[in-house]
């Protein structure tokens, strides 16, 4: 029996039980989902999108459960460090009540775990939900199989102060979780999301997670994910977010952990004026393998893109980005710029950067840039000509270099947050701590 | 006491240094002058333990020992100072960090006990008053967007906290507007005594008459041409590099020599 014919089976088996299960149009849609993915497979690199990091030896792996750790200790570790905000925490595939806190929210927010929502606020869902069509094959796995994540709705001029933190800790799911998260935010709304995507104690789970985004005039949704699997785990994700005139749309993606990760994030901008910040750094090392797609759709006049991703690459790591961006004819006035600067910390790490500007409208100002490299030589001897030994110079400058993507996150805490989880990751993190 | 004989250096297999030979006393003010090319800033850089250079050749006593034997780092904890001709900028770095870290590894070289946070900034910003900087400095990433002035006095600062047995000053006066030229050699006097010496590296003359040199030596084609006191970087102004070449060479072989 193939590996898709036992996903097959399993959706037989568990398809009764699935939050939503009595929701005919969801019943639907994850069949559809279901039978996309059983035709499709997983990515090989036969397909272009899929050219550096193919999926293909997921037909014959065996997943292992993680091992959750002590959940409560790390919730409350990270909740230390960011007292504010809304917790939904989430252990393997479903939410976890006990170690979550959502505290207060204003009048016109909803915030709850995704399958509850199914029940309470099934239009909603549905609306935003996406379809089976959507995305490469995992996208349609995650569809056929998700449990659970969290859902936000922002009515009308609402602004959500305090950041909504979204936990996801691995523990027993037998076969990967599939998690997805809905943020709808109505004209005028704002709020920040964070993902955390905390290591467990053991295990080489899977992941699958999809996060859309609608937001609506004049919205602003600043979205950070942070993603520190266990170094076995295979994380495959999806950000996908949809502008309404003059909306404002962050996304930071970081990536330190796992074994692989994928991230395809995208945005489209239906109105005119629209802002998007594309961020992101990443760090792999042992044979460790990361993978961005980009995508930002200058679909409307006058829209501003600002794309930035930075990567450091050590042992036999190895980093991938793509970043497409495309400007419809009529995208008049508009300014996109991107770059992506990798540092190469050995001889056997290896980065492949690869921007794509595709330009229907002429009146636009757009560049890009991308860049393969290692530290520079002069800093280095600037250093060590001031009597810092040449490990600390090579970790003070590696911090430097990504730490111009920490800048970018606005807020404090998350900016800490961000700082601490990479110097966990760099050799003389804690010698660096004095930097903040 | 630093003494360079024969110095023979070469970057990419072309030769830059031919043969310098100088003599720096404990307390005394050296300028060297020359022409562009003259292999100026190379010597600040081989003293320094920069390893684009490649000594083919000669030594460089200091105080009995073989300077070039030892990495960039340990030179600086021993005592040697580059105030850089282009400091370089480290974006995400902050200056305070950046100097505390400097100042620390050079205390504990010395046996000294580190600065805490609090005894850093105190005295770090008593020396910063002192080359009219302000405390944002500190906040800001090395040299980051900072003027060519401000990189100077950036530079000075690090001269006067990591207090060095010998300074070499590359090309410190150059690009800088006579108000900053000051502070910049107010800075450099206020550091002169008796237990340090400084190779003052400048192509103009107009800082010597800010900062008054024991000696002067004029380098050309890699070597000392020629030394004297003060005088001669006046008639270096006034006659040109050009005249050097007409002179002859023979006694200046002997020039750095007391």
């Amino acid at each position: 029996m193939s590996a898709l014919d036992l996903w097959r089976e399993r959706h037989r088996a568990l398809a009764p039980q699935l939050p939503g299960a009595g929701l005919p149009w969801l019943a639907r849609l994850r069949a559809r989902a279901l039978e996309r993915f059983a035709d499709e497979g997983w990515p090989t690199s036969r397909q272009e999108d899929w050219r550096h990091t193919s999926l293909a030896f997921l037909e014959q792996s065996e997943l292992v459960a993680a091992n959750a750790g002590d959940a409560a200790a790390a919730v409350e570790r990270l909740r230390a460090a960011s007292p504010d905000g809304h917790w939904l925490v989430f252990v393997g595939d479903r939410f976890a009540p006990a170690l979550s806190a959502i505290g207060a929210l204003p009048a016109g927010v909803t915030l709850m775990p995704l399958a509850d929502a199914l029940a309470t606020e099934a239009d909603t869902v549905e609306a935003a939900f996406g379809r089976a069509e959507d995305g490469d094959s995992p996208q349609a796995l995650n569809a056929a199989f998700f449990t659970d994540g969290a859902l936000l709705r922002l009515t009308r001029g609402v602004a959500l102060e305090a950041p909504v933190h979204l936990v996801f800790l691995p523990g027993g799911e037998a076969h990967g979780r599939h998690l997805r998260n809905l943020i709808v935010a109505d004209a005028g709304a704002a709020a920040t999301v964070v993902e955390h995507y905390l290591p467990g104690a053991d295990g080489s789970t899977l992941t699958t997670a999809i996060t859309r985004i609608e937001a609506g005039p004049d919205a602003r949704i600043d979205h950070l994910k942070l993603q520190e699997e266990a170094e076995g785990a295979i994380h495959l994700a999806g950000i996908e977010a949809r502008q309404a005139r003059g909306a404002r749309f962050a996304s930071h993606s970081l990536s330190f952990g796992a074994k692989l990760a994928r991230n395809d994030i995208r945005t489209r901008f239906d109105g005119e004026g629209c802002e998007a910040l594309l961020n992101g750094l990443y760090h792999v090392d042992g044979r460790r393998h990361v993978d961005h797609h980009t995508l930002i759709e200058h679909a409307s006049p006058r829209g501003t893109s600002h794309e930035f991703y930075r990567g450091l690459l050590d042992g036999a790591g190895r980093g991938v980005f793509r970043g497409r961006i495309i400007v419809a004819q009529d995208a008049q006035r508009s300014d996109a710029m991107q770059r992506c600067d990798n540092l190469l910390l050995s001889r056997q790490a290896e980065a492949d950067a690869r921007p794509e500007l595709e330009i229907y409208a002429d009146d636009v100002k757009c560049a890009h840039g991308a860049t393969v490299g290692q530290l520079d030589e002069d800093s280095l001897f600037y250093l060590r000509a001031r009597g810092l030994d040449e490990p600390h110079a090579r970790q003070l400058l590696t911090y430097a270099f990504a730490a111009e993507a920490l800048a970018r996150i606005g807020l404090e805490p998350l900016r800490a947050r961000a700082r601490s989880a990479l110097l966990a990751r760099l050799p003389g993190g804690e010698l660096l701590e004095a930097l903040a | 006491m630093i003494k360079i004989h024969n110095l023979h250096a070469t970057v990419d297999g072309k030769a830059i240094l031919n043969g310098l030979d100088l003599e720096v006393a404990d307390g005394e003010v050296h300028a060297i002058m020359g022409p562009n090319g003259s292999g100026k800033s190379t010597l600040a850089q081989v003293l320094a333990g920069r390893e684009t250079f490649e000594v083919t050749e000669g030594s460089v006593d200091w105080d009995g020992t073989d300077l070039l034997a030892l990495p960039a780092e340990e030179r600086a904890r021993a005592g040697l100072f580059l105030a850089f001709q282009y400091p370089v900028e480290i974006p995400g770095v902050s200056n305070a960090y950046f100097l505390k870290a400097a100042v620390n590894a050079i205390r504990r070289h010395r046996g000294l006990p580190e600065y805490d946070a609090m005894d850093f900034l105190a005295r770090v910003k008593t020396e910063m008053k002192a080359v009219d900087m302000k405390e944002e400095f500190l906040y800001r990433s090395v040299n980051e967007g900072f003027s060519g002035g401000e990189k100077k006095r950036n530079e000075v600062l690090q001269m006067a906290l990591l207090e060095p047995k010998l300074a070499v000053l590359d090309e410190t006066d150059s690009g800088l507007d006579i108000d900053a030229l000051k502070v910049v050699a107010e800075g450099v006097n206020r550091l002169r005594s008796p237990e340090r010496s400084m190779i003052v590296i400048t192509h103009y003359q107009r800082l010597l008459d800010y900062i008054v040199p024991d000696k002067v030596h004029v380098l050309s084609q890699g070597r000392i041409v020629r030394s004297g006191g003060r005088e001669l970087a006046l008639e270096l102004e006034e006659h040109g590099y050009g005249w050097i070449e007409t002179q002859p060479a023979a006694p200046a072989a002997q020039g750095g020599r007391p």
